[in-house]
């Protein structure tokens, strides 16, 4: 190929990607942009003065990077040790374990904060047996509205991010190098310090990028966990647009949340330039060892302990919860038989109501499924040939605009973007103003940065004499692509499907601001439940968070089986 | 590659396509058959009967489209003025009536069926915006733990001020929350401008928990429900639909609600028929059907709302556990709208710093 042809077939690679961004994301959200500028009476620099003169972006600002620095430092450390374990080893349970630590990632925040009630709440189990142990009238531990309650959430929704993105890659790291360092006279930490750490440097940078921008921009954790004294940009973006419907200050937070992001990129797409090195990949089948050594075992048990604790129990607390119920302290509620009940269960089919807006779990399930699939496939579809030409061209400055532009969406607001979908996408052939595309095409706008994530760095890691030999033996481009890159990269394409299911069928948010009524998915479904007073209102929610604990754990298990032609298969 | 990229560009052009299509949503039902779309907010919902009684005399579809919390829909309605996607418009309440009345989104409608709604309900004078239900935000209390701890339950917003119930308040965040600032507009309604900061500062001396929102308030904290506080922020109906909603036949609700003259904030919701609408007379015909006794009666299991129709009936459970407040506070739109922000800073400036 020469140089010429080249760059034309990046530029093609790029035309899916670019248009899907062009047409849903940077029209609606231009579109919303203007059209709140437009609205300031005094002009279109007034709010953005008006903003810089206000306390507000500083006051928020500075607690917004604050959460963000210490929660993302905390996920690194809870989920690097975890990484390491699934990255090395091989174990009984570890495909269980792994779909486990994915849940917590797609929770809907509302059940988030009921699964921490109900293990830390003021009647939650911890406090009761402490108040009981303890002989206590009071709760002693007091969880929502704390500054620990947004990290302690923060750890809990995104360790998978670290546990998968590290993790696979390390599973592909040849052993022999970091035994080199040890036979060269290296000891362990030596060998993990200045061999291991530097080649998963672009692993780790990738995965702590994308937790730092969920962090930056969390809305419902802060919201809930954090209570009154504590808000972030996206949450005071949320205040002036709903509550006081400042557009144009609304606009200028906007901006500046997005300035963020864009920094943030922009900064580690050029650390990520130093720290690239292709490598010899090998498959997981050289790669993996099992816990034989007493030390081994022992760590595993440690870290195995910490990623219960940490990412399983509060779910382990709301599932019982669900089958629980609410007063069993009440003296009085003698006729209820507290105790144990499938009650909550039996309730989600029944529609007690006859109303229209009422779906069986099992629809529920279906459409939520629906979306997820067509999430995965469309991120699937754009973010392969962006992570292709990214990792093709990584010198170009159009490379470089695409790397750091890519990854906006997730830097976004929800509330200013699901505006703009209204505001722009309103004429034909584009009034999506109403159709079932919206929702995944939403979803796709998330998953699609996590894709792309995934999959640079493998494609990245593929050394280009590989290809150029399949190409020099008279393997067609296509044929390179079919039989070299897919293969190699087929472990980074099973995680990067994985995120994008999950950001699927966990995703409120944006879904609730464009989902139709009649198909509500699950996480729709539970709010639904949880907003309205009643006990079996809540404990109904409950056992719904269940159901899509199950779903999703079952998708990620599966997806976790599959096999896209494993490294080492030639 | 070439057939990759050829692959992905056709896939792009049909899902564009597809959104095309899918623009004209009645396209495929027929000529025959309109369809009404009507915009709400995500707590509507309606007896599945009811709808189609209304679609199949009126020979048309409805689509609802939920669009979010109040404040999200009405906003989006507002955006999308130039160019409505929806006829009608359903869900703004009078904390935001006046948002919606200047930015002129409804067009007027003299309904016949207002003959049948108090004057009380109707704030907008020329019938843009037509009142459909209301509900009070009061205080609820945990009747068993005062009855366990053997204190008098508070009777008045007053009371709260006392030392006996120090520890005891669980409010919502007006700036998040919308019973939360129904509660604020209750006591500048109750106290005044000038001496709301003063009770504030009292129940902040008392130790009162502000959260975010309602689920946390009323899940988290209640005492009803598993919490340590006994007082919350929340509805006048939250009683009736514990019973409701129970899983085992109760007969009394444990939770009771203060109704002391200005101590509660009716918050009222109205439909308006959106300027530009594509069927006007269909959707002249659903307001007048939101009026009826046969909408007005269904709401209330529905979407736990009361009717304004004098003549929709409550069902049994209603008549006898909905507690109704003689006089709420008031506020009106145009106040809540001129100072919504300055009273929020003002309490948050009290309340959390």
């Amino acid at each position: 190929m020469n140089k010429h042809h080249r760059s034309i077939s990046i530029l093609l690679l790029w035309l899916a990607p670019a248009a899907f961004l062009l047409l849903f994301y940077f029209y609606p959200l231009g579109s919303i942009f203007s059209l709140s500028f437009s609205r300031s009476q005094a002009g279109f620099f007034a709010p953005i003065i008006e903003a810089i003169k206000s306390s507000i972006p500083w006051r928020v600002l500075g607690f917004t990077f604050w959460q963000a620095i210490l929660s993302t430092l905390l996920t690194l450390a809870i989920g690097l040790p975890g990484a390491y374990l699934f990255g090395h080893f091989n174990f009984r349970g570890k495909s269980l374990l792994q779909a486990l630590t994915g849940i917590p990632f797609l929770m809907p925040t509302l059940v988030v904060a009921a699964a921490f009630n109900a293990l830390l709440g003021p009647g939650g189990w911890v406090n009761i047996g402490l108040m009981k142990l303890l002989n206590l009238n009071n709760a002693p531990i007091q969880f929502v509205n704390t500054l620990t309650a947004i990290l302690v959430a923060h750890v809990f929704y995104n360790t998978t991010i670290v546990l998968r993105t590290v993790g696979d890659f390390w599973s592909h790291l040849d052993p022999r190098i970091n035994q080199a360092a040890r036979m060269l006279g290296a000891n362990r930490w030596q060998a993990l310090r200045w061999v291991v750490l530097p080649l998963l440097a672009p692993a780790i940078a990738a995965s702590a990028l994308l937790v730092f921008i969920f962090d930056f921009t969390s809305f419902g954790v802060i919201l809930i966990l954090g209570g009154p004294h504590f808000a972030t940009l996206e949450v005071e973006i949320y205040y002036q647009t709903i509550s006081l419907f400042n557009l144009p200050l609304a606009a200028v937070l906007s901006l500046l949340q997005l300035a963020c992001t864009l920094g943030l990129t922009v900064l580690y797409t050029r650390l990520i330039r130093r720290l690239s090195i292709p490598l010899p990949l090998k498959s997981t089948r050289v790669t993996y060892r099992r816990l034989t050594t007493r030390r081994s075992k022992l760590a595993a048990g440690v870290i195995i302990f910490s990623l219960l604790t940490i990412l399983i129990v509060p779910l382990a607390a709301l599932s019982l919860r669900s089958v629980t119920r609410l007063e069993p302290n009440r003296g009085e509620q003698t006729v209820s038989s507290p105790g144990l009940t499938l009650d909550f269960y039996r309730n989600l089919w029944v529609n007690s109501t006859a109303s229209i807006s009422y779906a069986p779990p099992s629809t529920a399930i279906i459409i939520s499924l629906g979306y997820a699939i067509t999430t995965t496939v469309l991120a699937l579809l754009l973010g392969f040939p962006a992570a292709l030409a990214l990792s093709r061209d990584s010198t170009s400055h159009l490379s470089h605009a695409f790397d750091a532009l890519l990854m906006l969406p997730l830097g976004t607001s929800a509330v200013t973007l699901g505006l703009g979908f209204i505001v722009a996408l309103d004429k034909p052939p584009l009034d999506l103003r109403s159709s079932l595309l919206l929702v995944p095409l939403a979803h796709t706008l998330v998953a699609f940065p996590f894709v792309v994530r995934n999959l640079t760095p493998a494609f990245r890691s593929i050394q280009p004499r590989i290809r150029q030999a399949a190409a020099t033996l008279g393997a067609s481009p296509g044929k390179v692509m079919r039989y070299v890159d897919i293969p190699m990269i087929g472990r980074s394409l099973l995680v990067a499907a994985t995120f994008a299911f999950t950001i699927s069928l966990g995703e409120f948010g944006a879904t609730s601001l464009i989902a139709r009524p009649e198909y509500p998915t699950i996480p729709i479904a539970i709010y639904r439940l949880i907003s309205r007073p009643g006990e079996s209102n809540y404990g109904q929610a409950l056992a719904l968070s269940t159901i899509l604990m199950i779903v999703a754990g079952g998708a990620m298990f599966i997806i976790d089986r599959l096999r896209i032609g494993e490294i080492g298969e030639f | 590659m070439k057939i990759k990229i050829l692959y992905l560009m056709v896939c792009l052009s049909f899902v564009i396509s597809a959104c095309g299509q899918s623009a004209v949503p009645s396209a495929s039902t027929g000529a025959a058959q309109a369809t009404l779309l009507i915009m709400t907010h995500d707590s509507f919902a309606a007896s599945k009967s009811v709808i189609s009684d209304f679609e199949s005399a009126n020979n048309v579809k409805v689509q609802f489209l939920a669009s979010g919390d109040a404040g999200t829909a009405l906003n989006k309605a507002i955006l999308s003025k130039d160019n409505p996607f929806a006829d009608v418009f359903y869900g703004v309440d009078n904390t935001f009536l006046s948002r919606a009345l200047t930015e002129d989104i409804f067009q007027p409608y003299a309904s016949p069926l207002l003959a049948d709604i108090p004057d009380e309900y109707k704030l907008d004078p020329q019938n843009r915006a037509l009142p459909v239900d209301w509900g009070d935000v009061c205080l609820n209390y945990d009747q068993v733990y005062f009855s366990q701890h053997n204190v008098q339950p508070p009777q008045t917003l007053e009371d709260l001020l006392k030392p006996e119930y120090k520890n005891m308040l669980i409010v919502e965040n007006p700036a998040t929350s919308s019973p939360g600032l129904a509660f604020l507009l209750a006591t500048i309604g109750h106290f005044g401008t000038d001496k709301y900061l003063g009770y504030w500062q009292g129940l902040v001396a008392n130790n009162v928990l502000v959260v975010n929102d309602w689920e946390t308030a009323y899940y988290t904290n209640f005492s009803r429900w598993g919490g340590d506080r006994p007082i919350v922020v929340s509805y006048n109906s939250s009683p009736a639909f514990e019973v409701i909603g129970s899983t085992t036949p109760v007969s009394e609700p444990e939770t009771g609600v203060i109704t002391s003259d200005g101590s509660c904030f009716r918050q009222i919701e109205f439909v308006g028929i959106l300027r530009g609408a594509k069927n006007l007379d269909l959707a002249k015909k659903w307001v007048d059907f939101m009026l009826s006794t046969t909408f007005q009666e269904d709401m209330p299991g529905q979407m736990y709302v009361f009717p304004v129709n004098r003549n929709a009936k409550l069902n049994d459970t209603f008549q006898k556990f909905l507690v109704i407040p003689a006089h709420p506070a008031y506020i009106s739109p145009d106040d809540i709208a001129a100072n919504r922000e300055a009273w929020i800073n003002a309490w948050t400036d009290t309340v959390l710093h």
